[in-house]
This record gives C-alpha cells, structure tokens and sequence, in this order.
C-alpha cells in the first residue's frame, strides 16, 4: 500500500466520522471542536491532492478565523444541551429518503462524469513553480476581476457584520472624532497669566 | 292655432307651477294654473260650438312635428279635431278648469299645492294629447301620460304608506291593460302599415275576415286586434277583472277622484274603443265581449257598493259600474249613446265626487258615512247638490219622454238599446244593465239618506272603534258643528250640477236622437248594418217604463231601510254574513290576485334575486371568486411555518429534484 | 490502490450528504445549520480541487479559493444575524424562530 493510500483513508475516516459528530454531537462546543477537526483532515487531504496553498490557507482562514469565530459565539450565546427533540424522529424518514436520493446522484455523477470536449484549458505556467507562485501568476492575470470582486465581497460582509452587532453601550469611553478634529484653538487653548513663581 | 293652444297651454301651466312653484309661491301657482285652464275651457266650447255644432266639414289634422321615422313607421305629433275630439275636449277642460277651482279650497290647508296644480295641469295635457291624437303612438304617450299622473296623484300624499301602495297598484294593474294596447298597436302596424288613424280606417273594411296565423291557430285578424286593444281599455277603465285598482285610488285627494276617476282617465278607455269604431265594427266578436265584459263590470261593480262604507268607496263603485254601462252602448254599436253617457256621467260624477269632497271637508277628513248623519241642515247647499247629482245618476225623469235628468236620458238609452239589439251578449247586458239599474238606485240613495238625513250618530254603533279621524290632515277631535264649504268650492258644485241637471235634454238630439248624422259627421263609424239608433226608439213600452220602475224600487227600499227602519241593515247584515262579507270584501278579487299573480311573482323574484343573483352570479362570479381564493391562500399559507429547516428541506426537494430532472432528461 | 478521482468524489458525496442530513435533522440550535453549511462548502472544496488536480487546471483551485472567501463572509454574517436575532428573542431553538410564519 502506497503512503498515499493510508494517509488519504486515514484523513477521509477521520473526515468523515467527525463530520458526523457535528451534527450529532449534544455538546455544541463539541460540534464546534470535531468542525476544526474535520476541516484540519481536509487540509491534509488538499495537501495529498498537491494543492498546498489552498490546504495552508483552509487552515489560517477556515481554523483559524471561522471556526474560532463560531467557538466565540456559541460562548457568547448561552446555548443549553439540548435534548434530542422529539421532531427528529418525525422528519427522519423522509429526510434520510432524500439524503439518500442525493447521494445516490452524487454518486451516479462520480461514477460516470466525461470531460466536455469544448472546454478550454488554460496554459499550465512555465517551468516548475510551486503550487502557491502558480496560482499567483493565474490569478492576478485571468482572474483579476473576480479576485476584486471577492474583495469586495469580504468587505460588505465585513461592514455588514458591524452594522448588524454594534451597539453603543452607556458609560463606555468613547472618541468622537469629529469633534476632535472640529476643535480650534478658541476651545481647546487656554491662555493664562502666570505671575514667576507662583504656579497655576 | 286654437287647437294648440288648447292641448299646450296646460303644458305651460304644469312647467309654471312644476319648475317655479317654490319661487312664485303656492297662490300663484293656483292663480296660473288655473286660469290657463279656464282659457282652454273656453277656447273648448268655442271649438266645441264650431266643430261639432258648426256646418264644418268632417275632420281635420293639424300637424304639429315629426316624431320619428324608423323604416316604413312614421309617426308624427299631430293633432286630429272632429266632432269625438270636441266632444271630449269640453268634458276633460271643463271639469278640469272646475276641479282646479275647487282645489283652491279643498287644499288649502297642505302645504305643497304648487305640486298639486302642476300634476293637475299635467293630467289634463296628457288626457288632451291623448283625445285629439291621429295616431295610435300619440295615443299611446296620452295613455301613459295619464297613467303617470294618476300615480303621482294617488300617490300625492306620499308620506301615507297606503297612498303609495294604492298609485303603484294602479300604475301595474293599468300596465297589465297597456301591455295589451301595444302588442294592439303592434298587429295593426303589421296588418295595415301604419298606425296613423286615417290610413287605418281606410284599411278596415279590406281586412273584415282576414284572419293571420298565429302560435299554429288561425285567427281572426281585426278580432284579434281589437279584442288585445281592449284589454287596454280594461285597464284604464277599470272593467271586470281589472278593477281592483279603482276602489284603492280613493286615498288621494277628492279633486283628483273627481277629475281622474270620474270623468276623464277612466273614460280614455271608452273614448279610445269608439275612436276606432271602425275596426271595432268589423269584428262582431270583438264587439261581443266588449258587450259581456262591460255588463258584467256593471253588476259586479254595484253588488259591491252596496255594502261600503266609505263614502268615496261607493261613489268609485258606482263610476265602475256606469262604464261598463258606456261599454255596453258601444258593444251593441251604439257608439253615440255610449259618448253620450260619457258625457253626462262626466258632469254628475264629477258634481257627485266634488260634493262628497265637500262632505268630507265639512266632516273635517272624515269620509266614513258612519260617523256622518243629519248633515242636511248643516251644510245645506251642498246637500242639494248631492241631490241634484244623485236624481241625475239614478235616471230620474218621465217616462216615455226624454225629459228628464242627465243620467235618465243616456241610461236609459243604454237600457233601450241593449235591449234591442242582436249582438250576440244583448240579452245578457240587458238584464245586467236593468240589475245595475236597481242596484245603483238603492245604494245612490243609500249614501244620501245615510249622510244627509237623521241624526249624527246614528250609525256609529257599526263604527269600528279605531276608525277615527283618518286622513292624512285629519284635525284630531270630532263632533265638530259641520260647516259649509268656502264659495270658491260650491262654485264648481253649482256649474256640474246645472249640467247634470240639463245636459241630457238639452244635447239628446245631437248626440243620439235626429240629428246625429249631422253631429258626428262620420267621427263615429256606423256601418251600414248599424241601425241601433232606430230599433232604440221602437221597443216595447214595458222596456221604456223599466229603468223608471227599477229607480222607484231603489229609491222605497233605501228609504225603509235607512230613514224608517234603521235596524234593518244590521239585521240583514246579521242574516246573511256570508254574503255580506263577500260583497264588502269586493268578492275577494284582492285576495285572489294576491294568491294567484302577486305572490308567484314575490317568489319568482325572490329566487331570481337570492338564487340567480346571489348564488348563480355571485358565486361564479366576485363572492365565490373571492372564496375560492381564500381558500387556496389559506392552504398556500400552511407552507409558510417560518421554520427555517423547513425551507431548507423545501429547497433541498427542489435541489434533488432538478438534479434527478437533469440526469435523467438528457444532458447535451 | 490507486486513489484516484472517484474516491474523492465520493469522499465529497459523502460530505456533502452529512451536510445536508445536519441541515434538515437538526433541532437543537441554528448553530448546527451553518455548521453543516461550511461542511457543504468543504465537500464542494474537495471536489473542486479534486478535478482541477486531475485535469491540470488550475481553475478549480482559484475557484475553491473563492468558495473560501465567500464561505467565510457567509460565516460571519450569518453568526451577527444569530447574535442580533439573539440578543433581541433570548433563544435559538429552532422550534422557537418562527417569527417567519405566514
């Protein structure tokens, strides 16, 4: 058996299983934590796949800042255990029906996928360049616009994230800086007469 | 000139007083309205002296405007004068001129005269438009012309409930007769081409026996016809089986019970059959029940008024019963006789129905004869004219003379000619006619001895308790010492009462005696057979001395009953319940209208209404639209549970969906 | 073996059928539902990658890339809408957010 093989089932299992646990984990930090945990497996499985760039930044974006940022909300939010409720059971037949149904298609698609003889293939870059340098020269060149419209999507969620969660809160000190650059001299200077030795 | 001057004029004072009653002020309008009509008056008896009486020749038109063409119909407004037309104008004039100053004081206490003078004037442009018109359409607008003023002065007294119901009676029994005058009008469009008179007339004799298919029967053409126009004049004359309107018309004011249901609407009907004499000789049928129907009306009409109390009531009675005895004249062709009867009815009804107004003014609104009694020396002069009015109605006269009062010399006539005559029904009518004979005596004097002789109170013990102070502009209390009218009422009773008096002899000879020919110069049209007006004077001299015999008989029986014996009425009463129920209930002809026509009707639109309209158009249509959409939305609803893995669920279906559809239906 | 590409394609099937399963069994709290949302996207990463190693193109990797992007602007939205939605109700049960309902 190739190294590759074991590494690649140990990831998938891991991926898998730990997958499941999210969402049947009764704990939410557990979720959040077997999360990190499946999304550390998919890295390694990217790395497999030669796409080291992508496998390093699924760990600095997706670990390191998605998940943590749901670690810090289910802290925030005060969320119970909760119990299995009882509309599981309910649902569970016809939504295994479905799950199913998809998989099934997924699978058939794997299975039986040819390549569209019409689709064009960008030049492979020049010379041995590693993974990251490649996706480099591709992405500032052919995919410029869509790498500033992905920029301009990070920066709507991010003003829309503050819109929907700032609040100003009583008492806090705060900087207005309008005001403070409204100042002139009239209101923020003080000229006294100091008689020597004397002091203010 | 003249002649436009007589129909419009009218016309005039209506707009006057119509449009600026308000502004001019209630005298004014009495002030124009009638002294526009008493120029008609006169200009009528001017025309009247001159055409009729005059060497002019037999009849001309004055064409006014055209009307409308449509294909081959063409009617104009046009104004056709002969001896009929002048006959009729100085009856609907004169009494119309009396009935105006009459009014003056009968009304003077309601407050909304200037539209009482305005209907008054339009009554009398519509009965004028319908008397002079050449065609049979003009006739037509005259017809409803006058139909639409009885309902507004029936209904004049509009806050009454009773008043309302009674006009809407009238107007739908009367339209149940104009229904057939126009499906008449309509055949004789089709049979002749036209439906000016002159052009008809002309055609008449040519259709004599033409019969026209109709609904797989053959019938008689010209009897078809005239038998559908006369349902109109069934209508508007309140004959036999359409009646039930005549008594109800009483609840509007005196004056218009004289004006319109005495001497001129009511009659339109006979005018309207003697106007078309000519179709009518040609169809012996239809001249047959012409004959039965008016007998019949006669007998019937006098049963009743045996029996009512209310001093309108008998007198409505009575002028029912009198035009089917104008009918029967005209069904056994003797057309002069039965415009002649119209003629003198006109006065004395009219005298009659002004002096019960009279009575009632004096009685302050009370029109129960029960409550009356010895009004002789309270209000004398208008006991005398009462009398005069009711020796005029029951025939008083000489026997085998024609002198005599109004009515003796044209009821007699009637008796006389129904008698001789072969038409099939005669005989029929001539035992009717001298039933009614009796019968109009016994209750005509009935009402002069209960009103006018005893003492009040004599029969108050029959009043029923709540029966006081009726009418609207009742005064509240009674017993009040009856006083005599104002001057400006006794005036108009003084000048009918001259002519009930003397019109009979004083026009016999021109209306049905020598000169005749010389008088209707073919207005009216005797056909060659028509030789009623001389078998009239030849038959036997029992015949002659019956009517007289028949008025004596009425006049002791009345008289025991109600001045010497004035227990006897109750007894009798009391004896024959049955029959005194049926006959003071109008033998029940309301209840089985009511039974037969007007509740089927109710009900018919009651399921046109809830079931056609409500459920059928309705239901398919806004409110069921409506309903079904409800519904639907309130089951689209259901998927709206706000659960967001219901959504989800929702769009992965859809996913799965559209993936199974894009496998399986082909991918190029 | 050879691994090839199928096996990460149904690696990603699998995965992304989880995902789905967590969104509509789920009643616990909405937490779980975006938490099977970036494992959808995760299976959708893998299976990008997997083809554009295949074909030697790297336009699946840019792709995936920007799947990242937008998978994390999504993450934070929807966590300050939890937060706002929070803050205002006191609850996220699931049962309990049905303010939607028609």
């Amino acid at each position: 058996m190739q190294a590759d093989a074991i590494f690649f089932w140990a990831f998938s299992t891991v991926l898998i299983a730990s997958a499941l646990a999210v969402i049947l984990a009764r704990n939410p930090v557990h979720s959040v934590l077997f999360l990190i945990l499946a999304f550390v497996c998919a890295a390694g499985l990217f790395l497999l796949m030669g796409a080291e760039f992508l496998g390093m930044i699924l760990i600095v974006v997706y670990v390191g800042a998605v998940a943590v940022l749901f670690l810090f909300v289910v802290m925030l939010l005060d969320v119970d255990f909760a119990e299995l409720k009882q509309g599981f059971v309910q649902y569970l037949p016809i939504g295994g029906l479905i799950a199913i149904c998809v998989a099934a298609e997924l699978g058939y698609a794997a299975i039986n996928w040819t390549r569209s003889p019409t689709a064009s293939v960008p030049a492979a870059p020049s010379g041995m360049v590693s993974n990251t340098a490649a996706l480099g020269q591709v992405l500032y060149t052919h995919y410029f616009y869509f790498f500033q419209a992905a920029g301009l999507i990070l920066l709507t969620a991010m003003v829309g994230a503050i819109v929907l969660t700032l609040r100003h809160k009583e008492g806090v000190k705060r900087q207005s800086i309008s005001d403070q650059v409204a100042r002139t001299p009239a209101t923020a200077v003080e000229l006294r007469k100091v008689p020597s030795r004397a002091g203010i | 000139m003249v002649y436009e001057l007589i129909v419009f004029l009218p016309l005039l004072g209506f707009l006057i007083a119509g449009l600026f009653g308000r502004q001019i002020g209630a005298r004014n309008s009495e002030w124009v309205t009638t002294a526009l009509l008493g120029v008609c008056a006169l200009l009528s008896w001017i025309v009247f002296f001159s055409v009729a009486l005059g060497g002019q020749q037999d009849a001309y038109v004055v064409p006014i405007a055209n009307w409308f063409t449509s294909g081959k119909l063409a009617v104009a407004w046009s104004l056709r004068i002969d001896t009929q037309t002048a006959v009729m104008l100085v009856v609907v004039t004169t009494v119309s001129f009396l009935v105006h100053l009459y009014s003056w004081g009968y009304m003077h206490e309601d407050p909304c005269r200037p539209r009482f003078f305005a209907y008054l004037s339009l009554f009398t442009f519509a009965m004028l438009m319908l008397v002079t018109a050449d065609n049979l359409v003009q006739m037509f607008f005259g017809w409803e012309g006058v139909g639409l003023a009885s309902y507004l002065l029936i209904g004049f007294w509009y806050e009454k409930p009773s008043a309302n119901a009674a006009a809407m009676k009238a107007f739908i029994v009367n339209r149940v007769g104009d229904f057939g005058f126009a499906l008449g009008i309509f055949l004789v469009f089709r049979l002749t081409g036209s439906v000016s008179f002159e052009p008809i007339f002309a055609a008449a004799p040519g259709l004599a026996g033409k019969s026209i298919h109709l609904f797989g029967l053959n019938a008689d053409a010209l009897t078809f016809v005239c038998l559908l126009l006369f349902m109109g004049a069934m209508g508007k004359s309140a004959q036999f089986l359409l009646h039930t309107w005549l008594p109800d018309a009483m609840e509007g004011p005196t004056p218009v019970s004289a004006l319109i249901h005495a001497a001129t609407m009511v009659t339109a009907g006979v005018f309207m059959v003697a106007r078309l004499s000519p179709l009518f000789s040609y169809a012996p049928t239809a001249l047959s029940v012409v004959t039965i129907v008016g007998a019949t009306t006669a007998i019937f009409a006098a049963t009743v008024g045996l029996v009512q109390n209310d001093i309108k009531r008998v007198i409505a009675y009575s002028t029912c019963s009198q035009l089917g005895y104008m009918f029967v004249a005209l069904g056994v062709g003797g057309y002069g006789i039965g415009i002649f009867h119209l003629f003198t009815h006109a006065f004395f009804k009219a005298l009659l129905f002004l002096g019960a107004g009279s009575v009632i003014h004096a009685m302050h609104h009370e029109q129960d004869m029960r409550a009356m009694g010895g009004l002789k020396d309270d209000i004398p002069f208008t006991f005398w004219m009462m009398l005069i009015g009711t020796l005029a109605l029951t025939g008083v006269g000489i026997p085998f003379t024609s002198l005599g009062f109004a009515g003796y010399v044209s009821k007699d006539a009637i008796i006389e000619a129904s008698y001789a005559s072969h038409t099939y029904g005669a005989t029929y009518a001539f035992l009717c006619v001298v039933a009614a004979a009796a019968l109009t005596s016994f209750y005509s004097w009935r009402l002069i001895f209960m009103t006018f002789f005893g003492h009040r109170g004599d029969w108050a013990v029959s009043l029923p308790a709540a029966a006081r102070g009726h009418g609207d502009h009742a005064h509240g209390e009674h017993d009040y010492a009856a006083h005599e009218s104002p001057t400006v009422m006794l005036v108009p009773l003084a000048a009918l009462a001259l002519g009930a008096a003397l019109a009979g002899v004083a026009f016999r000879h021109w209306f049905i005696g020598g000169g005749s020919e010389g008088f209707w110069k073919g207005s009216l049209f005797i056909g060659p057979d028509n030789k009623i007006l001389e078998e009239m004077e030849s038959v036997p001299w029992l015949v002659s001395l019956l009517p007289t015999l028949m008025m004596l008989g009425g006049l002791v029986v009345a008289y025991y009953m109600y001045v010497v014996d004035k227990k006897a009425p109750a007894r009798l009463a009391k004896g024959n319940p049955l029959l005194y129920r049926f006959l003071l209930n109008k033998w029940y002809f309301d209840e089985l209208y009511d039974f037969l026509f007007v509740r089927p009707t109710f009900w018919l639109g009651r399921l046109f209404w809830k079931g056609g309209d409500g459920l059928v158009i309705d239901g398919l249509g806004p409110d069921g639209l409506s309903a079904r959409v409800l519904d639907v939305t309130r089951n689209v609803v259901r998927l709206q549970t706000g659960y967001i893995y219901h959504y989800a669920f929702a769009m992965l279906i859809g996913v799965a969906a559209f993936a199974t559809w894009y496998l399986f239906a082909g991918i190029h | 073996m050879e691994i090839g590409l199928t096996h990460y394609l149904t690696l990603a099937a699998i995965l992304f059928t989880i995902g789905i399963a967590g969104i509509i069994l789920n009643h616990k709290n909405i937490i779980v539902i975006l938490m099977s949302v970036e494992l959808i996207l995760l299976a959708v990463n893998i299976n990008f990658v997997a083809f554009s190693t295949r074909a030697g193109d790297l336009t699946g990797q840019v792709f995936a890339l920007f799947i990242l992007t937008v998978a994390a602007a999504e993450a934070a939205i929807g966590l300050a809408i939890l937060v706002a939605y929070y803050r205002n109700r006191g609850s996220i049960a699931v049962e309990d957010i049905d303010a939607l309902k028609g």
